[in-house]
């Protein structure tokens, strides 16, 4: 059955402005990438070792999960109700390319470890003690009709009652993350593709 | 709800070009894994499943497909040759699933904007979609080693939303040395073949190959196998190692029991990871003790085929469904003395059974865990 599901809170992070719920909350305009995320994370007043060791995808899309559930209330939810459906464009090209250039040498594990997109989910997932459906998809955009149905399906069967959907996507010094937290609980904005492409479009270019 | 059965399907892999190619070298005991020698991937030699020769050539008018995109082009036009899907119809899908597709790339040319676009999966995905004609985007999932489980699960779901009639799911991988290097520094990869769920096991043996599954509403193949149901769960415990418990595993595993209406002792074989890490297969038989499976047939496929990773899920399916068909069940290839914790029915020996209800299961980087449930069609 096709409920109405709603985007409770969004998260745009996109040329070192941060958007929540389309207002800047944080802004560092001269940084590269590595400094402008750990002034996020100083910024926001956050304690988790486990960031620094992160690559750039998962430091970008673990940030913009703390931004986007600073309201949210885990634990009205149980672990198993709670999801991750996230895609991008260079999957984690960014940091295959680093952990190559250790090849040559000493081929690195740490870096070895984030050569796959979906890590980011799981350190999403560890942080917060999620444990439903998860998935990663690769498109050369975002593909917000894609999101809705696939994310909305899984709500709609009940397999999932919360979800955490969206892009995260980094290649070298341009990257853009941009999440939603979809629930069934009334809110403002209905989880439609068109509020997701608005929402989207939001982030600075 | 709609019913999604097989239609049509194909494994590529150093033991033959076709399911039953395939499968006829697994009932005799054949492994395609061996010991090689060969320093543009290692400076140690290694065992795994490579391909020696590359009679699968399959060209495109327009591109020059690269080794991964052949591999999912041959599966696919095999897949295809065996059911009467229209790619061209507005109702049919492509999905592919890969964890690394054209990483090998960075291995023989120089960094540009020209080859990050090139090793782009949608890059893949969108030369294979053209070269069948299909009309739609195609829908690229990388996801670890469940990545080819997730394959299906998703064109089992958008079959059942009604948003597709015919949904062609291909996956594929390529053993390079950026993957090869990567378990190695991990101290993941076996010095011998490996050994699913033994007590000598000691890692994994990496593999190369393609699946290709064609899943379809069409009653036309109802006389087939249905896939009845599954999904993912997340460990939300560790990035490279699974969860100590099996308790996330486990909770897929009774959720999709649940969905299709099947109790435990229901199901008459479990085509498990089964990777021959010591903690995989540990975490995998804790997670199978929990759902009260004990006794139920467990193999594992790696023995054969190695680790193909975001193939991994559609080869071993595949597998599984042509056992369903034939009505046995493979043994642990590698497997010789129970090395887990928990009193699970390893499959030891090549065993006629009537195979009516299969669990394929697969876990993977980032704590993920995966389930498809395949059963017989009562018209079967």
């Amino acid at each position: 059955m096709v409920i109405e599901k709603y985007i409770a809170a969004s998260c745009v992070i996109s040329r070192n402005v941060i958007l929540k719920n389309g207002k800047n909350i944080f802004e560092n305009k001269h940084a590269d990438l590595h400094d402008f995320l750990l002034s996020v994370y100083q910024h926001f007043n956050i304690v988790y070792p486990k960031f620094y060791k992160m690559d750039n995808l998962s430091k970008l899309g673990w940030l913009a999960a703390e931004i986007l559930l600073q309201e949210f209330r885990k634990d009205d939810y149980r672990p198993e109700e709670t999801g991750v459906i996230l895609s991008n464009a260079n999957a984690s090209l960014d940091t295959d390319l680093k952990y190559f250039e250790t090849i040559k040498d000493m081929p690195s594990p740490s870096l070895f470890v984030y050569t796959l997109p979906n890590i980011v989910t799981g350190e999403i997932c560890i942080r917060n003690n999620f444990k439903g459906e998860n998935a990663f998809f690769v498109s050369d955009h975002f593909d917000a009709a894609f999101i809705e149905q696939y994310a909305g399906n899984l709500l709609d069967l009940n397999i999932l009652n919360v979800c955490i959907c969206g892009w995260v996507d980094v290649y070298e010094e341009t990257y853009k993350a941009v999440l939603f937290l979809v629930k069934k609980e009334k809110e403002d904005i209905l989880f439609t593709k068109e509020n997701m492409d608005r929402i989207y479009k939001t982030a600075v270019t | 709800m709609t019913d999604v059965f097989i239609a049509a399907d194909n494994i590529l892999s150093p033991l033959g070009y076709t399911t039953a190619e395939n499968y006829s070298q697994l009932k005799k005991n054949v492994s395609g894994v061996k010991l090689h020698n060969n320093t543009a991937m290692s400076e140690m030699p290694f065992y795994a499943a490579l391909f020696e020769h590359n009679n699968w050539y399959v060209k495109d008018e327009h591109i020059k497909f690269t080794k991964f995109e052949q591999l999912l082009a041959a599966s696919i036009a095999n897949a295809l040759q065996n059911c009467s899907v229209d790619t061209r119809d507005k109702y049919t899908l492509l999905i592919i699933s890969s964890t690394k597709g054209n990483i090998s790339l960075l291995e023989t040319e120089a960094k540009s904007t020209e080859l990050k676009e090139r090793i782009a999966l949608h890059t893949s995905a969108g030369i294979i979609a053209r070269h069948f004609h299909f009309v739609n985007k195609p829908v690229v999932i990388s996801n670890a080693c469940i990545s080819g489980l997730l394959g299906i699960l998703t064109g089992m779901r958008l079959i059942r939303s009604g948003q597709y009639k015919n949904v062609v799911v291909a996956g594929a991988d390529v053993v390079s040395r950026f993957i090869l290097s990567g378990f190695q520094s991990f101290q993941a990869i076996s010095s011998q073949q490996c050994k699913p769920f033994d007590k000598e096991r000691d890692g994994i043996n990496l593999g190369e190959g393609a699946g290709t599954i064609v899943l379809s509403s069409d009653t036309m193949y109802a006389r087939s196998i249905k896939v009845m149901g599954g999904g993912t769960s997340n460990d939300a415990n560790h990035i490279s190692g699974p969860s100590r418990s099996g308790a996330e595993l486990y909770q897929v595993i009774k959720n999709t029991l649940k969905e299709a209406n099947l109790s435990p002792t229901d199901i008459d074989l479990i085509s498990a990871h089964g990777t021959a890490t010591i903690y995989n297969d540990e975490m995998e038989a804790k997670a199978i003790s929990l759902a009260g499976m004990q006794s139920v047939p467990v193999n594992s496929l790696k023995g054969y085929f190695g680790h193909t990773l975001g193939a991994a899920g559609l080869i071993e399916s595949i597998v599984t469904i042509q056992s369903m068909r034939e009505n046995t069940a493979l043994p642990t290839k590698g497997f010789q003395n129970h090395g887990v914790s928990e009193p699970i029915n390893i499959c030891i020996n090549l065993q006629q059974a009537e195979l009516t209800n299969c669990l394929k299961t697969a876990s993977g980087f980032g704590g993920c865990n995966g389930t498809v449930l395949f059963s017989k069609t009562s018209t079967n």
